[in-house]
């Protein structure tokens, strides 16, 4: 496992809402404005922190969808129906208010030019947003090595920045696999089901071809795809991880 | 100050003992996962555990007879970084005093290392006293590998980062060395009452 220190302290800042845009039914991103940001690099997290009238306060983590090179700095949350955080940013936040954070955090989840490639993010559902912000810094870079997303998602309705992912395959090079597991249209002439092993054979380079792998998502999922990466015979130190949700085991 | 967020009330879940909540953390009955890489299987026998570095000679057992070692039960609240915290939690497994019971050593700090390469630093003063174990045993039964097994470690009073997953051995060194997460920005310590949980807090 490779590291890079990443000095500083972090300390809470206001950041003032200057957009929302409505991703999915479930999904909205949030695009911010700050004071003083100190820039962050593409993978990595935020905290994000409110406070109740009475002083009560609940913070959260939330990756970072915009790239390193974009004015603002963009979260996209998903509400989750029995969560404390995701439903306020989603449902209630409005253009012009104001929501407390700090970051970036992370840094092993993080993707820059000098680590090369190829470059194989596999994403379910939400865990797309890291991989927003990676492939956005990677289009607006040299793009001397190959990008591929595999997307998993349980319809094309919950396929998060649809139209973006298309640009990035049509414009920019990114090759795009995106796979539905729950329901999917009839003209539909993308991949069905579950990422594993089949599916992987058939989109993912080779073990031979040494790619650096990011999967992320719930639990289970990023569980599922690690196992299948190794049994295919990709290396485990080459494959970077990040999940959320619960796991029920 | 922080200010109010306009609207926000929060949905908070009732909890028998607030006390037992450090700031910033949310009660979970779910044991959420988190890993920087796939997880790791490694066969029992061919599973030892190693207590080397700054000692007079190194010490190993293989699983058999670490599973034979003193073990203790141990019920303790886990505190994640990622906010999450978790009561009542049951283990069973070997105290780090068990095992350093039998080692010489003037080394003030210890890296824990672990299958797939994760590290974590802790001060020996944080490991010992009763404050750290290798537990193998989770509510029961055997550890589970997305948890950690076959065995973990088991630091309750620090964030949950410290008790490294996959664990395979200690190793005692004169200076604090920070390990994986300690130097991709995380605190050095990671006291969760002082809600130390990343550089500077």
């Amino acid at each position: 496992m490779a590291r890079t220190a990443l000095p500083g302290r972090l300390t809470w800042q206001l950041a003032r809402v200057v957009e929302l845009v409505d991703e999915t039914a479930r999904s909205k991103s949030i695009v911010l404005e700050l004071p003083d940001w100190p820039g962050h690099s593409a993978g990595q997290h935020v905290d994000v922190r409110l406070t109740a009238e009475d002083g009560y306060q609940a913070q959260r983590s939330y990756s970072i969808a915009s790239s390193p090179e974009d004015e603002h700095l963009v979260l996209t949350v998903e509400r989750l129906e029995d969560g404390e955080v995701s439903p306020y940013l989603v449902d209630e936040l409005r253009t012009g208010d104001e929501v407390e954070l700090r970051g970036p955090i992370g840094g092993y989840f993080a993707w820059e030019a000098s680590l090369g490639g190829p470059l194989l993010l596999i994403a379910g559902g939400s865990g797309i947003v890291p991989f927003r912000s990676m492939l956005r810094h990677w289009a607006a870079g040299e793009r001397d090595t190959m990008a591929r997303l595999v997307y998993s998602s349980r319809a094309i309705g919950e396929v998060i920045y649809r139209e973006e992912l298309m640009r990035l395959a049509t414009e920019d090079g990114v090759e795009l696999h995106i796979t539905l597991t729950r329901e999917w249209p009839d003209d539909w002439q993308g991949h069905r089901g579950r990422v594993g092993r089949t599916l992987l054979e058939e989109v993912a380079w080779p073990p031979a071809a040494h790619p650096l792998i990011y999967a992320c998502g719930p639990s289970g999922f990023v569980e599922a795809v690690a196992e299948a990466l190794v049994a295919a015979g990709h290396e485990p130190g080459r494959i970077r991880t990040e999940r959320f949700g619960p796991t029920g085991t | 100050m922080s200010p109010i967020s306009r609207g926000f009330t929060g949905r908070r879940r009732p909890v028998a003992d607030p006390g037992r909540v450090p700031p910033g953390q949310y009660v979970t009955d779910d044991f959420p996962v988190l890993s920087a890489g796939p997880t790791p299987h490694t066969p029992l026998d061919e599973w030892s555990f190693t207590i080397n570095g700054a000692v007079e000679g190194p010490v190993s057992w293989r699983w058999e007879e670490f599973i034979a070692l003193p073990a203790e039960t141990i019920t303790v609240d886990i505190h994640c970084v990622t906010k999450w915290s978790k009561l009542d939690t049951s283990w069973r497994g070997v105290s780090v005093d068990t095992l350093l019971a039998d080692v010489e050593t003037e080394a003030d700090y210890l890296t824990a290392s672990s299958d797939g390469g994760y590290t974590t630093n802790l001060a020996l003063e944080d490991a010992t006293d009763g404050r750290a174990w290798v537990a193998y045993e989770y509510g029961g039964e055997p550890l589970h590998p997305e948890h950690g097994g076959p065995a973990r470690l088991l630091v309750p009073h620090l964030y949950f980062w410290k008790s490294a997953k996959w664990v395979r051995g200690l190793t005692l060194t004169p200076d604090d060395e920070p390990g994986f997460w300690e130097t991709y920005g995380y605190h050095n310590r990671g006291d969760p009452w002082l809600e130390q949980r990343y550089q500077g807090d």
